[in-house]
């Protein structure tokens, strides 16, 4: 019997995914655990491994196209082996009758043969674990509906009440409980271990000279996307110094008071609060070039790059910005660097970012000149904090300084204008009013 | 079977006892001539005179006082607090002497008093006139809490404060006096002092409420049901002692809990609940015990927008049932 490769669930929101590239054409074979195809959702990009050995017998869905979480891919099987056909929406209740009479002159399905890997049950509840007990019950084997996949009592009751033999057929194959590893997010189907491999890549294996590095899917679209950005705007930077002691003064005052509502007051926050002041002083800035006119933007959303090291970078974006008191973007910076580090971040929240900033200032980089994030119009980069000899009136001073680079399109801002924004973001730190 | 606001079924909760026993009479700051600012007495100082309906200065230590005097001396005292908010200076009457005494004297002596107190908000009353105060008295043995959400409740367990031997502390949701309206039987009605009622069946989680909050919890229930969630509400009742079976047998069929009240999240009775939970339904837990309560700042804000935030309402009590559900 031939096995079903299905799109996986790639976080808790996402519900769909494309197809961006078939590893294997119809026809050829492949080894369990070998990439299959390349899906992406927006910045979540993976790839899904082969739940099985043999053939690719049908590819169901081609390159391009968008399809929802629990969908068909692709058949995996021997030459010869009766698949599938036509789409597989319309398919279920002919599926359901034609697999059982295939069941004993088949091949036996790859996943309960070959050694399942652990599956991660999440977070048992005390009363589901009661249960299990009291039934005997391999909660593997048991559906979770709850948070996260959670198992829950409904699923566990759900689970003891279902009918024995065969489903009811109008019930599609996949969607029955006892056999749901295949639908389950790959990180839950292969366990957590694998999950991270999968996400990382490159940075599980070693660096040995001489090795060529494949690239993930985020390395291309990173290359992808740097390289447009050049080629499309007039990348100019900017750079002025910001004195941070009143900065330095106001989180020295805050900090333990944000810690007990357990928010961390880091100053990516204030570097946003000011630049969302200026945005809004400076609407030019926030702006999108266009054929027919520079597109002024409404909202300020704040795009935030979080370095994933070796792997590559993702920038969550921070929405309405310049609404937000100092507090709550605290505690939104924290939350979405930390979910973004945790690949917890969900598509929608990567996305329209209207100006973005990067701290290269965390590796000790002084002043850089950053790429723009297309389509956006400027991107600010965030030095090292440094205390520096600073003259004073006519004195020589210890200050916290930092530099501040502004890369701007020339093809919309000048310098002039440019300069005006990243000055009023300068003053917005020095006067330390948050 | 007439159909009447909460005051209404409170006041003829009131004057029934004061007709069926002579030694039945109510003292409060304005429950007489004016019929208590709430209007709960209303007619009955005409009804039974300046004796048996007696206008107090405004000092609730001594009303407490001369209830739990009048209450040794073999009568019958209904106390009126005008507002909850008000009832801290009778505190050590109330804790140190009412609710000791029986166990002190060894059973020889009981204070069969009840104070009235109405409480809440949500009424744009401010600081001093929306306290919710029952966790701290329901954390005293000798005492019971009562708080009532119905007319027919209201009635029946006041009737039952007022035949009890020991003090009864009767909380009434003042935003329901009139909002609240339901039939009331015409036979004598009373409802023991005690059990917990579950008041919609469901299967999906608990929800835990009392006063105003279990007509919101209900609405929520309601509201949730469209979308398949399917809870059960139990409206508590008497606040001391718990009813501890009704409690844990409700979690034991749905796994989940959600605690309502208008009090201060911490250290709030909900923390009770939660934790009699924790001890007595560990095992048929599916979710975290979940509260939704006011806020823990120091009153509810006079401010209409600060109080909407404050209070717990249908709409916020659905969206923590759709989170409990979800989980």
């Amino acid at each position: 019997m031939a096995t079903r490769v299905m799109m996986p669930q790639l976080g808790e929101s996402v519900v769909e995914g494309t197809v961006t590239k078939w590893l294997r054409a119809e026809g050829e074979g492949i080894r369990e655990f070998e990439p299959l195809v390349e899906i992406n959702t927006d910045k979540v990009d993976t790839e899904v491994p082969s739940p099985a050995s043999g053939t690719v017998l049908k590819v169901y869905v081609s390159e391009g196209q968008t399809v929802r979480a629990g969908t068909l891919l692709a058949m995996i099987g021997q030459p010869g082996e009766v698949v599938i056909d036509p789409a597989p929406e319309a398919t279920s209740a002919v599926q359901a009758a034609v697999e059982p009479s295939q069941a004993h002159t088949g091949r036996v399905p790859a996943q309960t043969t070959d050694a399942t890997p652990v599956r991660d049950l999440g977070f048992i509840s005390p009363v589901v674990a009661k249960l299990a007990a009291e039934h005997k019950l391999d909660l593997a084997q048991v559906r979770g509906t709850g948070a996260g996949g959670r198992i829950t009592k409904k699923d566990v009751l759900a689970h003891l009440e279902r009918p024995r033999a065969s489903a009811a057929p109008d019930v599609p194959a996949w969607e029955r409980p006892g056999e749901g590893d295949l639908f389950r997010p790959t990180e839950l189907q292969f366990g957590q271990a694998m999950a991270i491999e999968v996400a990382r890549g490159p940075e599980a294996r070693p660096l040995v000279p001489g090795m060529l590095v494949p690239h993930t899917p985020m390395r291309r679209q990173i290359a992808e996307h740097m390289l447009r950005s050049v080629r499309t705007a007039a990348h100019v930077t900017t750079v002025m110094e910001a004195d941070m002691s009143a900065v330095v003064a106001h989180r020295h005052a805050n900090k333990d008071l944000f810690e007990r509502e357990g928010i961390s007051l880091t100053f990516t926050a204030y570097f946003v609060a000011a630049s969302a002041a200026a945005l809004r002083a400076h609407p030019l800035v926030n702006s999108t070039w266009g054929e027919e006119g520079v597109q002024l933007q409404r909202p300020v959303h704040i795009g935030l790059a979080v370095s994933l090291g070796e792997e590559g970078l993702i920038v969550p974006v921070l929405r309405d910005a310049e609404q937000k008191s100092l507090r709550r973007l605290a505690a939104e910076v924290s939350d979405l660097a930390r979910r973004a580090r945790a690949r917890q971040l969900t598509p929608e929240e990567v996305r329209g970012g209207t100006f973005t900033i990067t701290n290269h200032g965390v590796g000790g980089s002084l002043f850089a000149t950053p790429i723009i994030s297309q389509p956006q119009s400027a991107i600010l980069g965030v030095g090292a904090i440094q205390k520096r000899a600073v003259v004073v009136g006519d004195a020589i001073a210890i200050r916290p300084m930092v530099y501040l680079s502004l890369t701007f399109d020339h093809r919309l801002l000048d310098g002039a204008s440019a300069d005006a924004f990243l000055a009023t973001i300068v003053a917005t730190l020095e006067k330390g009013a948050f | 079977m007439p159909e009447m606001t909460m005051v209404e079924a409170i006041r003829l909760a009131m004057d029934e006892e004061l007709a069926r026993d002579e030694r039945v009479f109510i003292v409060g700051e304005d429950v007489g001539r004016r019929g208590g600012v709430f209007r709960a007495t209303q007619g009955l100082f005409a009804k039974y005179g300046e004796k048996r309906v007696i206008d107090s200065p405004l000092a609730e230590l001594s009303i407490v006082g001369v209830g739990i005097g009048a209450a040794l001396y073999g009568l019958r005292p209904i106390c009126e607090i005008q507002f909850a908010d008000f009832i801290h200076p009778a505190f050590n009457q109330i804790v140190s002497e009412a609710a000791k005494m029986c166990y002190r004297s060894g059973g020889e002596w009981t204070v069969p008093l009840v104070i009235r107190a109405p409480y809440g908000g949500g009424i744009g009353g401010g600081l001093y006139h929306s306290q919710s105060l029952e966790a701290f008295f329901a954390h005293v043995p000798g005492l019971k809490v009562v708080i009532p959400s119905t007319p027919q409740d209201a009635r029946g367990l006041l009737k039952s404060a007022v035949r009890d031997p020991n003090p009864v502390l009767f909380f009434e949701p003042k935003k329901g006096y009139r909002l609240i309206r339901g039939p009331v039987t015409e036979d004598e009605g009373l409802v023991p002092i005690g059990p917990a009622h579950v008041t919609r069946e469901g299967s999906d989680l608990s929800l835990f409420a009392y006063g105003m909050m279990h007509h919101y919890a209900l609405q929520a229930a309601e509201i949730v049901s469209g979308e398949g969630i399917r809870a059960e509400v139990v409206d508590l009742r008497t606040l001391y002692p718990p009813d501890r079976a009704t409690i844990v047998a409700s979690v034991r069929k749905t796994g989940k809990a959600l605690i309502v009240h208008e009090d201060n999240l911490t250290g709030g009775y909900g923390a009770e609940i939660a934790a009699i939970l924790a001890d007595e339904a560990f095992t048929d837990l599916d979710a975290p015990v979940r509260r939704l309560c006011g806020p823990d700042i120091p009153a509810v804000p006079f401010s209409h927008p600060l109080q909407d935030w404050f209070m717990p309402n249908p709409n916020k009590i659905a969206q923590a049932m759709r989170e409990l559900a979800a989980y």
